[in-house]
């Protein structure tokens, strides 16, 4: 059976334990802050909050729209995280399977100390993909949402509209394999609550198959009709932790590489410019996808994405803090097939 | 549409691409001077940038110039190994290889952009190279996916 977690009271085994954990730890002074999950200001929504203080503890929540990537606060450091005398703050932070990963390609990365990081993991089994339900409801106003069995149950004045939790999570959560954040064998002490070991990923990558199978022309079609309403507000940029760029590619003006307009081409060079800067360091968190304002499903290229990476390079990132990422790597024996060579 | 393609396919016999090359100035650039003073023959459809080396090129200036108009783009440099500063060719393999998959499957002909190695002493085998590049270009006709409307 799928438990729909939080939504309903009485599955909220998990968010009580995690509560009982940022107690503890911010009694014991393991943590100075915590951040994590709150209600959102509207249903079918939740935001992110950061807690220093035991009492604030009940504000926490965890359910199954929980889609922020919490890594994203802490690159850039903000200053809520920096303490003028002490440096920087230790930070508890609630971890859904691709938070830790995040939180581990960072420190990979050089961009953040895991010393400083307690990751208060918790099993997740899936986000819901309010963007497809808000579609599907239209112009009326959602205001209430529960879990109903293996639904998710959406009321609003006089409708009610139910939907199968299994279909309408996000297309990456159906593949996911990581589902609590990995553990690390050298760091081990940093992982609190649930947390799962992993040593690869076995993945074969069934999803793609039907998209790959199709013409040059058909998927030309198929990207251009999904990106053309894109309004390149960069909201994936700005919800992806992995976009930390100081200025990013779009912003410079300096050379001016892409125009700011939204022509289908313009629009094209954008994503597959992103797209080239993550590959190799996407944690498939689907963030991108759950906060764009259009609706626009990237997920489908960020599958793309971990398939390179994995066959080519047999890499998944986030899951190992030694090896390293292909992009910052180099080796002579990469396979170059797709090279011009004389017939 | 029909009518269309048949004209351009009429058309195509005479349409020269337009080619932007990206040469490295170690290898390629003096394997194009070499395959020049050596008269071997290749079709004038390349305009060469030179840089200092294939790792110098970024995904941004394959995407730029497919964006202002080129039909095609071919980075050349030094064969693994031979790089003037020992991996920059590597590095540019690896982005390479993620640039060619991501092209198809957005939908892009991948055949626009191609890379290869051509040495100094390569002059021949970079004629070659150039006539296969032309040719496929050629085939996949004018580069239209990134006109723009307005």
């Amino acid at each position: 059976m799928v438990i729909i977690m939080g939504i309903e009271t009485e599955n909220s085994e998990i968010e009580n334990s995690m509560r009982e954990t940022a107690r503890s730890l911010l009694k014991e002074k393991k943590v100075d802050v915590i951040i994590g999950y709150t209600n959102g200001t509207v249903p079918l929504s939740s935001a992110p909050i950061m807690i220093t203080k035991e009492e604030e503890v009940e504000k926490l929540i965890w359910n199954n729209l929980c889609y922020v990537n919490l890594a994203k606060y802490l690159v850039p450091r903000i200053p809520q995280l920096i303490d003028p005398e002490k440096g920087d703050l230790k930070v508890g932070i609630v971890s859904k399977g691709c938070v830790g990963r995040a939180l581990i390609h960072l420190s990979v990365e050089n961009q953040i100390n895991l010393e400083n990081i307690k990751m208060i993991g918790i099993p997740c089994n899936g986000i819901i993909n309010r963007k497809r339900i808000e579609k599907e409801v239209g112009e009326k106003e959602i205001l209430e949402v529960f879990a109903f069995g293996n639904d998710i149950v959406v009321k609003g004045k006089d409708f009610e509209q139910e939907f199968s939790f299994e279909e309408y999570i996000n297309e990456l959560c159906k593949v996911c394999k990581v589902k609590s954040p990995p553990v690390l064998e050298e760091l081990a002490e940093i992982c609190i609550g649930e947390c799962q070991e992993i040593s690869s990923i076995g993945d074969n990558f069934e999803d793609l198959v039907e998209f790959e199978s199709k013409t040059t022309e058909e998927k030309w079609d198929y990207i251009k009709d999904t990106l053309e309403t894109c309004t390149r507000c960069y909201a994936c940029r700005e919800a992806c932790p992995m976009c930390y760029c100081n200025l990013c590619f779009v912003d410079q003006n300096k050379p001016i590489w892409f125009e700011k307009t939204t022509e289908i081409s313009e629009i094209i060079a954008f994503h597959l410019v992103r797209a080239m800067h993550l590959a190799g360091r996407c944690v498939a968190c689907g963030a991108c996808s759950s906060v764009c304002p259009m609706g626009i499903d990237l997920n489908l290229i960020t599958r793309k994405l971990e398939k390179i990476v994995k066959e080519r390079f047999n890499f998944t990132s986030g899951i190992d803090s030694k090896k390293m990422p292909p992009m910052m790597d180099f080796s002579m024996d990469d396979a170059e097939e797709f090279m011009l060579e004389e017939d | 549409m029909t009518t269309q393609t048949k004209q351009e396919e009429s058309l195509n016999d005479e349409w020269e691409p337009k080619i932007l090359a990206f040469l490295c100035n170690w290898c390629s650039y003096a394997g194009a001077d070499l395959a020049g003073v050596s008269r071997i023959q290749y079709p004038p459809t390349i305009r060469v940038v030179r840089v200092p080396c294939s790792g110098r090129v970024s995904p941004y200036f394959i995407i730029k110039s497919l964006m202002d108009g080129w039909d095609g783009v071919v980075v050349s440099g030094c064969h693994p190994g031979d790089c003037h500063y020992l991996t920059g060719n590597l590095v540019a393999r690896r982005r390479f290889a993620i640039l060619k998959e991501l092209l198809e499957f957005f939908g892009i002909e991948p055949g626009r952009v191609n890379f290869m190695w051509a040495s100094a002493a390569e002059g021949e085998r970079f004629a070659n190279l150039i006539k296969k590049a032309t040719k496929i270009v050629k085939k996949l006709g004018p580069n239209k996916k990134f006109e723009k409307k307005w």
